[in-house]
């Protein structure tokens, strides 16, 4: 019977997790089970979550992406700069398509410098994507002139305090792109070809799998996800400050996909699984908060899940 | 005179499989001695078990008068025997100073090193092997022959009275090969011995003394090479008596006449940076093309080489699709050309995905409708193949590496033969899988032959080519000598035939199989 548990341990460890924190919230945390707390917990995980898809993407090819969060910055910062413009004022409607649009595509050439620099280049990915982490924030802030940039833009703000059916929009996207990527990685043939780059790179090329477009691919999408999530980030704060959008959020976004059971020798990229991962770290880190403990301590815990997650994963590799 | 080493007796086991049973070696000292066998005669292991990279499992060493027992190669190195290893064991991020002296630094009074003294001995040390470099430099930033000269520098500084040589020549030129025998006849002048492996039995006879050939894990015969031939030393590492050797070399040949079809592939004097110099190829519909040699001979690559995985230096590849040859391998598998890897495990499989993704990893762009992968179609046909090739398995979505090597394989002969493919690259098909399904891969292919599939077989078994085969192209360095035609090849005229191309006269081409 052990054997058994293990097991189900191992396959439905973060279902598991996740019931064990809902329950242990109901009993202790007060006013859990309230609409508020819940719209607060998509709104705070959403874009951890569509990050740690993207990431999970790159990590099935055994890459990371360092970047993310800088990406995040840009996109958040140039959001602001374009809807409050003279142009936007003048063409409102051209002016708010045009910052979400423009920052996506500007996160979407993030992107495909690092892809080139893994993909073309060789660089390691972890070096590759350092340079646009450091460099990328400081670009975002450049732009700002390191300004806090506060505005209020009801059509802009949608991104972050909308709501369709009673719950948050980022919620909705949330799930959107996660059954997108899901369809795209179980489904397609780009999917598959990710899969097989991760998990031997030379038996892909073997078989005529365009290596090297396929490990560009993944970055791309890893920023133009990361764009998408910066622009939410400054929508919910009505304010942008290229210092703090997106901060640590590359090791949220590692956390989650590897809570969620993406392998990091690459292989493997369960995309509901790195969703459930990001809510599990919040779950966490709401629970300590609203229990009053403070957030230096709730950095331990999540260090604390992130080594359980590796241990559960050691054991499922047996 | 006293040997400086001598083995005895060694017996060594892997998992209960014998790999050295009694096997022996002895050296004596200033003598430039080979060690030659094929692959799997245990060469390797016995090296390594005289480095203390493995225990033997009994057996005697002495070395210089004494007991010989090294734990770790640092120890047999302490000890006066170092080993120069095909993958360089040095850190080429480093200066080339760094390299030689590394562990063994000179030192000021102060305990600090005293660099001025490390690069001045590290430049005395090379000027001794003629080369004259920046020794400051890192020595990655020199060509891997300057690397290997490195290496070798270090070995000898450290007064080392064995080196050991382990395919020293296999990234090496010409020229460079020239400065390496130099060393090793310094090495020798200076008293000092040295072991030396290799593949390429020409290099024996310009610097070896004697040769010990392995067979099976045994010490089959010590020959002086002044003494020997290379048809000698082949017969020996086969275990065939050269007369008949040679016998069979000259007659019963060239009387194959096989219906075959159309021309399908023609690959004409390629050449890559892999060791392959002049390899021609045709492969018409309907046939068996084996490729036949020793280790080292060019098989492989002039397979990488026509499935456009190697960069061409030289020659060309053509087919009727495609007359310029493949820019990438993509482009192979779209004109209907499919390689089943040698290396099944670094090349074949993807281990975490399930039989069934492995099988249509090729075949995928086919499978696509609407932008999605069918898996109706992929299902039917992967389910037909587990079916017809007697795959065993639990479930197609089984992770492929739970299965048995032979298993495996089967499945990746499916995700060529899922390609419908005019043309087929086997390199090695059943090495490493049991006798059962060895024969059944073999009459899968037999099957597809007869189909009008061309074959190009790569096999290490002469069994399996002389049998499979309509033709076998025979190469010897990088070069294709010969060709056999069926029927009339026998395991022994394919072996004559090896060997007489290495015993041919200068200009290498000797063509005397030609039909």
């Amino acid at each position: 019977m052990a054997g058994f548990d293990a097991k189900t341990l191992t396959k439905h460890g973060g279902l598991i997790a996740l019931a064990v924190l809902l329950l242990i919230n109901i009993a202790i945390t007060p006013n859990f089970l309230q609409m508020q707390t819940l719209f607060v917990n998509i709104s705070q995980v959403a874009t951890i979550a569509i990050v740690a898809v993207g990431m999970t993407l790159v990590i099935a090819t055994a890459g990371i992406d360092l970047s993310v969060g800088a990406v995040m910055a840009v996109a958040g910062a140039l959001a602001p700069l374009i809807f409050l413009s003279d142009f936007a004022q003048a063409y409102p409607t051209l002016g708010l398509a045009a910052s979400i649009i423009v920052p996506i595509l500007v996160a979407l050439l993030c992107g495909l410098f690092n892809g080139v620099l893994v993909a073309y280049l060789g660089v390691q990915p972890i070096i590759a994507t350092l340079i646009f982490f450091i460099s990328g924030r400081g670009i975002a802030q450049v732009l700002t002139n390191g300004n806090l940039q506060t505005f209020t833009h009801p059509g802009f703000s949608y991104l972050g305090t909308g709501k369709i059916l009673g719950l948050p929009f980022q919620g909705w996207l949330v799930l959107l792109i996660a059954i997108v990527f899901w369809y795209i990685v179980n489904r397609t043939m780009y999917g598959r070809r990710i899969l097989a780059v991760g998990g031997n790179e030379n038996a892909a090329r073997l078989t005529g799998t365009p290596v090297r477009r396929v490990k560009t691919g993944v970055y791309v999408i890893s920023a133009g996800l990361s764009g998408i999530a910066g622009l939410i980030v400054v929508a919910i704060n009505s304010a942008s400050d290229a210092a703090r959008i997106g901060n640590l959020m590359e090791l949220d976004a590692i956390a989650s996909a590897v809570v969620g059971g993406t392998l990091l020798m690459g292989g493997k990229a369960p995309i509901f699984g790195a969703v459930l991962g990001a809510v599990i770290i919040q779950l966490v880190k709401y629970t300590l908060l609203a229990n009053g403990v403070a957030d230096e301590v709730a950095l331990i815990a999540k260090a604390g899940i992130i080594v359980l997650a590796v241990y559960v994963q050691q054991g499922r590799k047996e | 005179m006293q040997p400086l080493l001598r083995m005895q007796g060694i017996n060594k086991s892997f998992a209960g499989v014998a790999a050295l049973t009694s096997a022996e070696l002895e050296i004596a000292p200033g003598e430039v001695h080979a060690v030659i066998g094929q692959n799997g005669a245990g060469k390797s292991t016995l090296i390594k078990i005289l480095t203390g990279v493995y225990r033997k499992d009994s057996g005697d060493i002495t070395f210089e008068d004494a007991p010989w027992n090294a734990l770790s190669p640092r120890e047999a190195q302490d000890n006066g025997i170092a080993t120069i290893y095909q993958e360089l064991s040095l850190v080429p991020l480093r200066s080339v100073t760094e390299n030689v002296i590394m562990g063994y630094e000179p030192r000021t009074k102060l305990g600090l090193i005293d660099w001025k003294a490390a690069h001045r001995r590290t430049r005395e040390i090379l000027s001794d092997f003629g080369i004259d470099i920046d020794v400051t430099q890192p020595l990655g930033s020199f060509s891997t022959a300057i690397q290997q000269l490195t290496a070798i520098a270090r070995a000898v500084s450290l007064n080392s009275r064995l080196v050991i040589m382990d395919e020293p020549t296999s990234s090496l030129d010409d020229r460079e090969v020239e400065t390496l025998f130099g060393v090793v006849r310094g090495l020798k002048a200076k008293g000092v011995s040295v072991i030396y492996i290799s593949h390429f039995l020409d290099e024996l006879f310009h610097i070896c003394d004697r040769a010990t050939i392995m067979r099976d894990g045994q010490t089959v015969a010590v020959r002086e090479i002044a003494e020997s031939t290379k048809l000698g030393l082949i017969a020996d590492m086969l275990g065939r008596d050269p007369e008949e050797i040679s016998a069979a070399g000259m007659t019963d040949l060239g009387g194959g006449t096989h219906e075959r079809g159309e021309l399908l592939l023609e690959a004409t004097n390629l050449h890559t940076d892999r060791n392959l110099r002049d390899v021609s190829v045709s492969i018409h519909k309907g046939e068996i093309v084996g490729l036949g040699g020793l280790l080292g001979s060019g098989r492989t690559e002039a397979a990488r080489a026509i499935f456009a995985m190697d960069k061409l230096r030289g020659g060309a590849v053509a087919t009727h699709a495609n007359p310029a040859g493949f820019k990438d391998p993509a482009e192979a598998i779209r004109s209907g050309i499919g390689f089943l890897t040698e290396d099944r495990k670094a090349e074949g499989i993807v281990p975490e995905m399930s039989v069934r993704e492995n099988m249509t990893l090729a075949l995928m762009p086919r499978l696509v409708r609407n932008g999605a992968i069918d898996r109706a179609k992929e299902e039917e046909i992967v389910k037909k193949f587990v079916e017809a090739l007697g795959i065993k398995l639990a479930s197609i979505e089984q992770p492929i590496r739970e299965l048995s090597g032979g298993n495996q394989q089967k499945v990746l002969l499916a995700r060529w033969l899922a390609l419908e493919p005019d043309l087929l690259i086997l390199d090695e098909p059943t090495r490493g899988v049991d006798v059962g399904a060895k024969f059944e891969i073999q009459s899968i292919i037999q099957e597809y032959v007869e189909k009008g599939v061309g074959v190009l077989l790569i096999s290490s078994e002469f069994e399996e080519l002389v049998e499979g085969a309509d033709r076998i192209i025979v190469l010897q360095d990088g070069k294709s000598v010969s060709e056999l035609h069926n029927p009339g090849i026998t395991e022994e005229s394919l072996i004559g035939a090896i060997a007489q191309s290495h015993d041919a006269s200068p200009d290498g081409t000797q063509d005397g199989a030609a039909a």
